[in-house]
């Protein structure tokens, strides 16, 4: 296998999470856009370390992992007390700095 | 190895067109279940690389808790449950500019440096090897990681807690 095959599929799992964190409008998908750019960067991570057969990729993975889920855990908890004080779950709705 | 190819270019194709149907379905729980299918489909890839352990945390951290979390926010911010035009803003085209240009950077970096690099998969890892790296090398990084998720419970209690 070409190591170039998993590099450019992460590479284009990683800009299709950018377009979807660039143009969604709802709270919870643009956190999905974001977990698909984590997903990205670990498959990165794990082919690299299968390429230099080491280990140490896939411990870096797991610390991604871990950190993707406790931003996923923050995340909805904001995410709900947006949805509590603005009565909506629209990103376009906050804009409480614009002038 | 033409074997190994045929099921990288299956896998690849499920994850491509999920990840496009993520960013671009008109309904919110049909983007979490297309995002279920890339979170698999990179487990997938893990086991095709030969790095077993990290492929079975993705299926359980990712499909088996951060869907679920996904899933109840989607329900405690009722969402509409039926198709909904209005999930996108209006930078589609700009938002498409972007990242079809970052694309074409990152693809012309990877094929000019990496063109004909082959990785090798001799034996999986073992788990006993990266445990052994965890506890030994990244000691303080684990621990860290620790006390990390133990902040990100209590700020999420914390946040949604009502009072």
């Amino acid at each position: 296998m070409l190591l170039n095959q998993f590099l450019l599929l992460a590479a284009f799992l990683f800009c299709t999470g950018i377009y979807g964190v660039l143009t969604r409008r709802h709270t919870v998908l643009v956190l999905m856009s974001i977990e698909l750019m984590l997903a990205a960067v670990n498959l990165n991570l794990v082919a690299f370390g299968a390429f230099h057969n080491s280990p140490v990729g896939q411990v870096f993975a797991l610390f991604v992992l871990t950190i993707a889920a406790a931003e996923v855990g923050v995340g909805l908890a904001i995410v709900l007390l947006i949805y509590r004080n603005l009565h909506s779950s629209d990103l376009d709705d906050v804009d409480l700095l614009k002038g | 190895m033409v074997a190994e190819n045929v099921f990288f270019g299956l896998i690849a194709a499920a994850m491509v067109i999920s990840a496009l149907g993520v960013v671009t379905t008109k309904n919110v729980v049909h983007a979490a279940l297309f995002l279920v299918i890339v979170l698999a489909g990179g487990a997938a890839q893990f086991i095709l690389l030969g790095q077993e352990f990290v492929a079975w945390v993705q299926v359980l951290v990712y499909i088996g808790a951060v869907i679920v979390l996904f899933l109840f926010g989607i329900m405690l911010t009722r969402a509409p449950m039926h198709p909904d035009e209005n999930l996108g803003n209006d930078l589609r085209w700009p938002g498409a500019a972007a990242s079809l240009f970052l694309l074409g950077i990152l693809g012309g970096l990877l094929v000019h440096t990496y063109h004909a690099t082959e990785v090798n998969i001799d034996a999986p890892i073992r788990t006993a090897t990266i445990t052994n790296e965890i506890f030994n090398t990244y000691i303080i990084p684990f621990e860290v990681v620790g006390v990390l998720l133990l902040s990100a419970l209590v700020g999420a209690v914390v946040l949604a807690r009502r009072d």
